[in-house]
C-alpha cells in the first residue's frame, strides 16, 4: 500500500474512534457539559491535558523552530513546560476547591463585581479565537498535503468531526476524545523520533541518543552535537548549543520570553478548566503532575528530533548538486516548502551564511523526517493522524471554554440571571456551534495577522490573567479596584507594546526595544506592572468585604468546600 | 512551597539561562552542561517538583485529617 492509502485508512480509522467515543460519553446536563461532571480520574485528565495543551504548533512547528535556533529554542521548551509548576502550586488546587464552573466565574466573585467577570470572559473569548485559527488551518494543512484534498475541503472535514463531538459530548466527550487523541499523537511523535534516533546513533532512546555519537560517515565516533557544531562553524553560523552569541537572541530577551510563555501557559483559560474536572484539590495537584509527564515525553524528544533533522539536513544538502537530491526533496518542492535558488548558478546547493541557496519551512522537520529518514509508508500516515489529533483535540478544547463564557458567564450571570439550567444547556450548545463556524470561516481565510497573534496571546493571557488570580488566592486585602486597574494596565501596556513594534515601526530593532525585550516577551513586564498596581491600588481604596476574606482563607484551608451546586 | 519555587527558579533561569556560558565549559556526556539543562534537565526538574509538592500535600492532608 502507498503513503496515500495508508494515511486514508489511519486517519479514517482515529475519526471514528474519536466519533465513538463521543457517542458513548453524550451529556444531558450543565455540570457535565462544563466540567465533565467532576468525575475524571487524575491520570485520565493529564492525558487530556496533554492533548489539549499540545496543538499543532508543539507537533509540528516546535521541533523545527528549535532546529532552526539551536540553543535559543529552549524558550519554548523552558516556558511551555515550567508554566505547569506555577499552575499546580499556585493556581490548580485553589480553583478547583473553590468549584464552579469557570475561571471567569471565580474572578467575578472573588474581586465581588460583575465588570471584573465581563472583563475576564472577554479576555477568555480573544484568546481563545486567536487560537482556535490556527488550529483549523493545521488540519486544512494536514488533509491537503497527505490526502490532497483542498485545504478549505480539510477544515470543513475536520469542523464536522469537532462539531459532532464537542456539541454533543460537551467536556465529557471531550475529555475522553483528547484521551484518545493523546495517544494518537504521542505514538506518532515518538516512533519516528526512535527510529531517526537509531539510525544515526545507534541508541534508540532519543533523549539520549543525542547526546550520543554518531555511527557512520565522515563524523562517526564524535558527538552528535560536537558534529552539529562543526557543521555549523563551517557554514560560519553560529554554534548549535551556544547561546547569546550575535545572530541569536540576548539573554535578556530569552529571559523575558520564557518567562511570558511560562506564566501565559498558568493563565490559559483552557487548560485552566481542565482542572475543575477532577474530583477534588488533590486530584487536581496529581493530574497537573500526570499533565506534565505527558507533555515532556514530547517536550524531551522534540530538541533530540531538532538535532537529528539539522544534522540530517546539513548533510544530506549542504554541497549537494541539485541534480542529485533524495526523492523526499521533489516531493516537498511542489509544497513550496522547501525551495532551492542558485544565485551563483553552479547547481549545487550552498547553506552557508551569506551565500544561502535553500529556504525550507520549519514544519516540513516533523512531517518530513519519517520520508528522510526512509521510514515505511504507515509511519509517515501516522505522522498525519498524529498532527491531526493535535490539532483537533486543542481545538475542540478552545471551543468549550468559548461557549461556556459566553453562555455561563455572560448570558446567565449577568444578562439572564434566571434561565433554567436546561436553557443553559441549549444556549451553550448553540454558541458551541456558531463558534465552531467562525472557527472554520478563519480557518479558510485567515487574517494575515492570525499566525503573528497566537504567539502574542501567551503575553495577553501572562499580563491579564496571572496576576489577579494568584493575589486573589493568596492575599485577603486586594480589592477590586486594584484588580481592575492591574488587568487592564498590563493589557493595555503589553498590547500597545506589541501594536508599536510590529505594526507601526516592524523594523525596530533590539536597541530601540525596551532593555532588549522584544514584544514576544514584554508579557513578562506587562505582568509586572499588573502586580505593582494591584497592590498599590488596593492600599488606597476600600477593603474588600469580609465575606470575600472569609472566602480567601477558606479556599487555602485543606477541606473540601461543601455540597456544590451542579 | 517557597522551597520548591526557588528550585524552580534557579533549575530554570540561574543554571539554563544566566550561567549557561560557564557551564556549556562542562560536559554531561555528549551534552555541554548548560545547553543540556535548557533542553532537557529543566523540565525533568519540573517533574520532579510537582511529584515533591503533590506529596508533601497529600501528607499535610493526612496530617489534618482530610481525605
Amino acid at each position: 500500500m502507498n503513503v496515500q492509502a495508508w494515511t486514508y485508512l489511519i486517519v479514517a480509522a482515529t475519526f471514528a474512534l474519536y466519533i465513538g467515543i463521543a457517542w458513548w460519553s453524550r451529556v444531558r446536563t450543565t455540570s457535565g457539559f462544563y466540567v465533565a461532571g467532576r468525575g475524571v480520574p487524575a491520570v485520565a485528565n493529564g492525558m487530556a491535558t496533554g492533548a489539549d495543551w499540545m496543538s499543532a504548533a508543539s507537533f509540528i512547528s516546535m521541533a523545527g523552530l528549535i532546529s532552526f535556533m539551536g540553543y535559543t529554542g529552549t524558550i519554548y521548551l523552558m516556558g511551555w513546560t515550567g508554566g505547569y509548576v506555577l499552575l499546580a502550586l499556585l493556581l490548580a488546587p485553589y480553583l478547583r476547591k473553590y468549584g464552579k464552573f469557570t475561571t471567569s466565574e471565580f474572578v467575578g466573585d472573588r474581586y465581588y463585581s460583575d465588570a471584573a467577570r465581563l472583563v475576564a470572559a472577554g479576555c477568555t473569548i480573544f484568546v481563545s479565537f486567536t487560537y482556535i485559527a490556527g488550529q483549523m488551518r493545521g488540519v486544512g494543512v494536514v488533509f491537503s498535503r497527505f490526502l490532497e484534498v483542498e485545504v478549505h475541503w480539510g477544515v470543513i472535514i475536520g469542523v464536522v468531526i469537532v462539531f459532532f463531538y464537542a456539541v454533543l459530548g460537551g467536556m465529557r466527550g471531550i475529555t475522553y476524545t483528547q484521551v484518545a487523541q493523546y495517544c494518537v499523537l504521542i505514538v506518532a511523535f515518538l516512533i519516528p523520533a526512535a527510529a531517526i534516533s537509531w539510525k544515526i546513533t545507534g541508541n534508540p532512546i532519543p533523549q539520549f541518543g543525542f547526546g550520543d555519537t554518531v555511527q557512520e560517515g565522515q563524523q562517526a565516533g564524535v558527538f552528535l552535537l560536537e558534529a552539529l557544531d562543526a557543521l555549523h562553524r563551517e557554514l560560519r553560523l553560529p554554534e548549535y548549543t551556544a547561546a547569546f552569541v550575535p545572530g541569536k537572541k540576548s539573554m535578556i530577551d530569552v529571559t523575558a520570553i520564557a518567562l511570558a510563555l511560562m506564566v501565559g501557559t498558568a493563565g490559559l483559560p483552557h487548560v485552566l478548566v481542565r482542572f475543575y474536572t477532577v474530583r477534588s484539590a488533590r486530584a487536581a495537584r496529581w493530574s497537573a503532575l500526570w499533565a506534565l509527564v505527558f507533555i515532556g515525553l514530547l517536550y524531551t524528544t522534540a530538541p533530540a528530533v531538532a538535532a537529528f533533522a539539522r544534522v540530517n539536513l546539513i548533510s544530506t544538502l549542504h554541497n549537494t548538486s541539485y541534480s542529485e537530491v533524495p526523492e523526499w526533496f521533489r516531493s516537498w518542492e511542489t509544497t513550496g516548502l522547501i525551495s532551492f535558488d542558485d544565485q551563483d548558478g553552479d547547481g549545487v546547493i550552498d547553506m552557508s551564511d551569506g551565500a544561502n541557496e535553500l529556504t525550507v519551512d520549519q514544519d516540513i522537520m516533523v512531517l518530513a523526517n519519517p520520508e528522510i529518514a526512509e521510514l515505511p509508508a504507515w509511519v509517515v500516515a501516522l505522522v498525519a493522524a498524529g498532527g491531526l489529533a493535535a490539532a483537533l483535540s486543542t481545538a475542540a478544547g478552545l471551543l468549550l471554554v468559548i461557549a461556556s463564557a459566553i453562555s455561563h458567564d455572560i448570558a446567565k450571570s449577568i444578562l439572564w440571571k434566571d434561565m433554567s439550567s436546561r436553557k443553559e444547556l441549549l444556549l451553550a450548545r448553540v454558541t458551541a456551534s456558531v463558534a465552531v463556524v467562525v472557527a472554520a470561516y478563519f480557518g479558510i481565510s485567515p487574517p494575515g495577522f492570525v499566525a503573528q497573534v497566537v504567539a502574542f496571546a501567551f503575553g495577553l493571557a501572562a499580563s491579564s490573567f496571572f496576576p489577579v488570580l494568584v493575589l486573589g488566592i493568596f492575599t485577603r486585602t486586594t480589592t477590586k479596584e486594584g484588580a481592575i486597574a492591574g488587568m487592564s494596565s498590563g493589557i493595555l501596556f503589553t498590547g500597545a507594546y506589541i501594536v508599536y513594534f510590529r505594526l507601526i515601526r516592524p523594523e525596530a530593532t533590539a536597541d530601540d526595544w525596551l532593555f532588549g525585550i522584544s514584544p514576544e516577551g514584554i508579557g513578562a513586564v506587562g505582568m509586572l506592572i499588573n502586580f505593582a498596581l494591584a497592590l498599590i491600588v488596593s492600599r488606597f481604596t476600600k477593603p474588600p468585604p469580609d465575606k470575600v476574606q472569609q472566602l480567601v482563607s477558606e479556599i487555602r484551608l485543606p477541606r473540601e468546600r461543601g455540597a456544590e451546586s451542579a | 512551597m517557597a522551597i520548591l519555587l526557588s528550585i524552580w527558579f534557579v533549575c530554570s533561569y540561574v543554571l539554563g539561562i544566566f550561567l549557561v556560558e560557564p557551564l556549556n565549559g562542562a560536559q554531561l556526556g555528549g551534552f555541554p552542561l548548560g545547553f543540556w539543562f535548557a533542553h532537557q534537565g529543566s523540565i525533568y526538574v519540573f517533574i520532579v517538583l510537582i511529584l515533591v509538592y503533590a506529596a508533601t500535600m497529600d501528607r499535610l492532608d493526612r496530617r489534618y485529617g482530610v481525605d
